[in-house]
């Protein structure tokens, strides 16, 4: 099944609930597996808290949004997150080393981990960043 | 996210329930570090708690570092299937005290 949706979030911590939900429905439609399913919405979750986090470090509140883009054909899932935040220097993303236990740091792991592949892309004009992870279904 | 806290003697017990992430992530440490901090053994029971991400990952690392410095330990117990699942993709099943 092909498939293409994308919703608007908040910036802000408290839309991460409502991009899980998002997700899930969308993932629901295309029968995935749950196990498959609550991988993907981690990935996607952990995307999401990026931008916050990061693409919005140290803005208090925001009345921007962030988009994703989830996006299934000839079994290739791809998906897409655009944001107004600060540009993302895509060779100073880096997780933690897992024998470094600490807080933090894990979330682009867990992406790295979930999905085959995380590229940001220089595609968009309307947009600052534009990520696009995708995983071969 | 809401919880519960039981005490018994020495040990304090936490009911997490419901989503844990970035959103409630200043809130369980709010609940559990001073917990920890008075020195006793605290038990996270997270039976009711149906996802966490890595934000939820690093409240249970502080937690267990936090329980080191203070002499003490936290224990995390009837973790769900999905929740085991984030904990072993971190690979902290051996580090921290599952039960």
């Amino acid at each position: 099944m092909d498939i293409s949706e994308s919703k608007d979030f908040l910036v802000h911590s408290g839309s991460l609930k409502e991009v899980r939900t998002f997700s899930r429905d969308v993932f629901d439609k295309l029968n995935l597996n749950k196990d498959l399913k609550d991988e993907l919405v981690l990935a996607i979750a952990e995307a999401a808290q990026n931008i916050v986090k990061h693409a919005y470090k140290g803005v208090e509140e925001t009345k921007d949004h962030m988009q994703i883009k989830i996006s299934m054909k000839d079994n290739q899932l791809e998906i897409g997150f655009y944001d107004k935040g600060k540009p993302v220097v895509s060779e100073n993303i880096q997780h933690r080393k897992l024998d470094d236990i600490k807080p933090g740091g894990l979330g682009t792991y867990f992406i790295k981990q979930i999905m085959d592949d995380a590229v940001f892309k220089k595609d968009q004009q309307q947009w600052v960043n534009h990520l696009v992870l995708t995983k071969r279904i | 996210m809401s919880y519960k806290i039981s005490e018994e003697g020495n040990i304090a017990t936490v009911f997490l329930n419901g989503e844990i992430d970035m959103d409630v992530t200043e809130k369980a440490k709010e609940v559990i570090l001073p917990l920890v901090e008075t020195g006793k053994e605290v038990h996270l029971n997270l039976k009711d708690v149906s996802y966490m991400d890595s934000s939820g990952i690093s409240v249970l690392i502080e937690s267990h570092q936090k329980a080191l410095e203070s002499n003490t330990k936290v224990v995390v117990k009837e973790v769900s299937k999905s929740v085991l699942k984030v904990i072993m993709m971190a690979k902290l099943e051996q580090i921290l005290n599952l039960e």
